[in-house]
């Protein structure tokens, strides 16, 4: 991944007194997937027209390729966007909107002539280079969008959610397109998006951002598996909150009462007894039994020694592939668990009004201090 | 739904019944009294020939018509140079500066264009308020001698019709979507590029209408050289005037004006095929 192409240390900036962005220090490798992650309003799209040069900053500083961009115009930055809207140039056909960056570069005819055709190809486009954007699909525009922007061979392409206006199969299928063509080009993709799902699936490296910082910096794994707070792990996808306290502090583990059930847990963090904890989990992580199952078969009983609290089935929905099943516990807490279908049993589904029994697989649990 | 639909109707028929009686059929009209002959006590005579036609080449015309199109042309232009900046401004503004600004465009359709220019003659003649105040200030010795000139028709011109060239415009641009300027700087391009590639291309819609709006009257307006330039110039608009009430050549003035629509037309349509040629359409 070799050097830095864009450091960004310390970048403050407000609007009317409204803060946007405080603080702002990241550095971003040369040729990564980064994806810039929060709801709207939490100044993600901010820091990416500071990086355009659309925006100036109050305080700090911004380098491209080791140079000062503060005060460079857009024109003068290695950096070209996709924008949200696509902002194709309407009185132009496909074919002069993908050459106009290269020709207000001087390129020569014949130079332009070549290139455009390569990034026609690239996208898949060479049908329609002289149909005007207003006679495309939005999937089309949006290919128009990126071949334009990649064209001029930037050092940094900037997508400012250029999903979002796509429908769900072909937002799907323009992720896997986007992230082949930033394998095969070899360029920095900055990501602006709000959808988690959009984020994992593409990024090298996501940040998680809420009122103008960032909360947490890792792998598309580690924010979705070891999510630094909860508002990081109920950000990215469902997740269950259950409340406790810290018992006792065993050699690798924490004994806790969870719900008013002692268990034990597992945790890098530093906990004192009595501490106030949340314990986080997946729906995909829980492990659910009928009660009467379990009484009538000891070994599924012994196995499932560690299904410890207990609820009763609210309701469930048909997934497809999977299920998903409201349980509410004895304590009153109600919690969701995602299951999939046992091939072998049929019988394996849930009622509502079933008592179960609902564990979770060892060590699948994030355990955070109490944030409230 | 059904209501609403015989209400569109009436209405759509209501401004087409408008349309035809007070503009489609004086025009024909007027086509019609301009290829016929003059006749010295009926004012026409239903005999058709092109006689009005061939008298717009006579060269004391021709003078007189090439002068007015070059005073109608200037006038354009100078009216599109103050008015796209002050456009752009206004359309840029936020909301509440740009009402006023308009607000100010607007005031001098409240009172009468006759009487404006009474008033511009207060401002320009020789011991008006522009003289009085240019010799205060110590700019000038004398007073300059404006009026019954050119160019106090010139300025009555351009000051009776920018806000027909600004309204257009202001439409235009304020429909000029902003992040397409962005998408061309942040393709390279600079301020100026972006402007020539883009912003005047995506406006030329309002600037046609600005031109046409402008254009036209300032070759028909015959009051403003009337009182302006004194009796001393002649201008096209002054010349179908004289035709039909002073000359009483119905023919003529008609021929004239008819003319002078034509050329408006010729030039619209070139500028339309020449949009069609490029592959653009543009919605008006």
């Amino acid at each position: 991944m070799g050097h830095n192409v864009i450091d960004i240390a310390g970048i403050s900036k407000s609007f009317d007194g409204e803060v946007a962005l405080e603080c702002f220090t990241l550095s971003i490798a040369d040729g990564e997937f980064l994806t810039l992650l929060g709801p709207s309003g939490c100044g993600k799209t901010t820091i990416l027209r500071i990086i355009g040069g659309f925006e100036e900053h109050d305080s700090g500083e911004i380098r491209i390729d080791g140079q000062s961009a503060t005060n460079v115009p857009p024109e003068s930055r290695a950096v070209n966007t996709v924008f949200q809207s696509y902002a194709l140039f309407p009185h132009m056909d496909v074919y002069d909107n993908i050459a106009f960056g290269l020709h207000v570069a001087g390129k020569s005819t014949s130079e332009i002539c070549e290139a455009v055709q390569e990034a026609l190809k690239l996208v898949r486009l060479e049908k329609v280079k002289h149909k005007m954007p207003r006679e495309l699909s939005g999937g089309q525009q949006q290919r128009v969008a990126i071949a334009r922007a990649i064209v001029n061979k930037p050092r940094v392409l900037l997508l400012d959610e250029p999903l979002s206006a796509l429908d769900y199969r072909l937002r799907k299928q323009m992720q896997k397109e986007l992230k082949e063509l930033q394998r095969t080009l070899g360029i920095t993709f900055i990501l602006v998006t709000h959808d988690q799902e959009e984020a994992f699936t593409m990024s090298d490296r996501v940040v998680v951002m809420d009122h103008g910082r960032i909360v947490q910096v890792g792998s598309p794994r580690t924010i979705y598996e070891e999510p630094s707070n909860l508002y990081v792990a109920s950000f990215v996808g469902e997740i269950n909150v259950l409340d406790g306290v810290i018992k006792s502090r065993g050699e690798c583990n924490y004994v806790a009462e969870v719900e008013g059930v002692t268990v034990v847990v597992k945790s890098k963090r530093d906990f004192k007894e009595g501490d106030p904890i949340h314990l986080l989990l997946r729906p995909e992580d829980f492990r659910v039994e009928v009660m009467q199952d379990l009484e009538e078969s000891p070994t599924l009983a012994k196995k499932f020694a560690k299904a410890l609290l207990k609820g009763t089935v609210d309701r469930t929905y048909y997934k497809g592939a999977t299920y998903d099943v409201d349980i509410t516990l004895a304590d009153g807490k109600r919690i969701l668990v995602t299951e999939f279908f046992d091939e072998d049993s049929d019988s394996l589904y849930f009622n509502p009004g079933d008592r179960v029994a609902v564990g979770w697989f060892e060590g699948w649990e994030v355990v955070l201090p109490h944030e409230g | 739904m059904k209501d609403s639909l015989i209400f569109r109707r009436l209405v759509i028929s209501g401004i087409l019944g408008w349309i035809a009686l007070f503009g489609a059929i004086p025009v024909l009209l007027l086509t019609g009294v301009s290829f016929l002959q003059r006749h010295p006590s009926d004012l026409i005579e239903a005999v058709f020939s092109m006689e009005s036609y061939a008298r717009l080449s006579d060269p004391a015309i021709g003078s007189m018509l090439f002068k007015s199109i070059m005073m109608a042309t200037m006038a354009t232009l100078l009216c599109l140079l103050i008015g796209y900046p002050f456009a752009y401004i206004v359309a840029r503004a936020n909301k509440c500066h740009a009402r006023t600004m308009l607000l100010f465009v607007m005031i001098p359709f409240w009172t009468n264009t006759l009487i404006r220019t009474y008033a511009l003659v207060a401002v320009l003649k020789a011991d008006g308020f522009l003289n009085t105040a240019l010799i205060f200030l110590g700019i000038i010795d004398a007073p300059l001698k404006i009026m019954y000139t050119q160019t106090a028709v010139f300025i009555g011109l351009i000051y009776t019709l920018l806000p027909f060239m600004v309204l257009p415009l202001y439409a235009a641009i304020e429909k000029l979507d902003h992040r397409l300027l962005e998408a061309s700087r942040d393709l390279g391009a600079s301020r100026w590029t972006t402007f020539k590639k883009i912003t005047i291309p995506l406006t030329m819609p309002g600037i046609v209408s600005g031109c046409m709006l402008v254009f036209l009257p300032a070759l028909g307006m015959f009051y403003i050289p009337d009182i302006l330039g004194g009796a001393r110039t002649m201008f096209l608009g002054n010349f179908v005037r004289d035709q039909f009430l002073i000359a009483r050549d119905l023919p003529m003035g008609a021929a004239s004006s008819i003319a002078m629509t034509s050329l408006m037309g010729i030039m619209l349509l070139i500028y339309y095929r020449n949009l069609r040629r490029s592959g653009r359409t543009v919605r008006l």
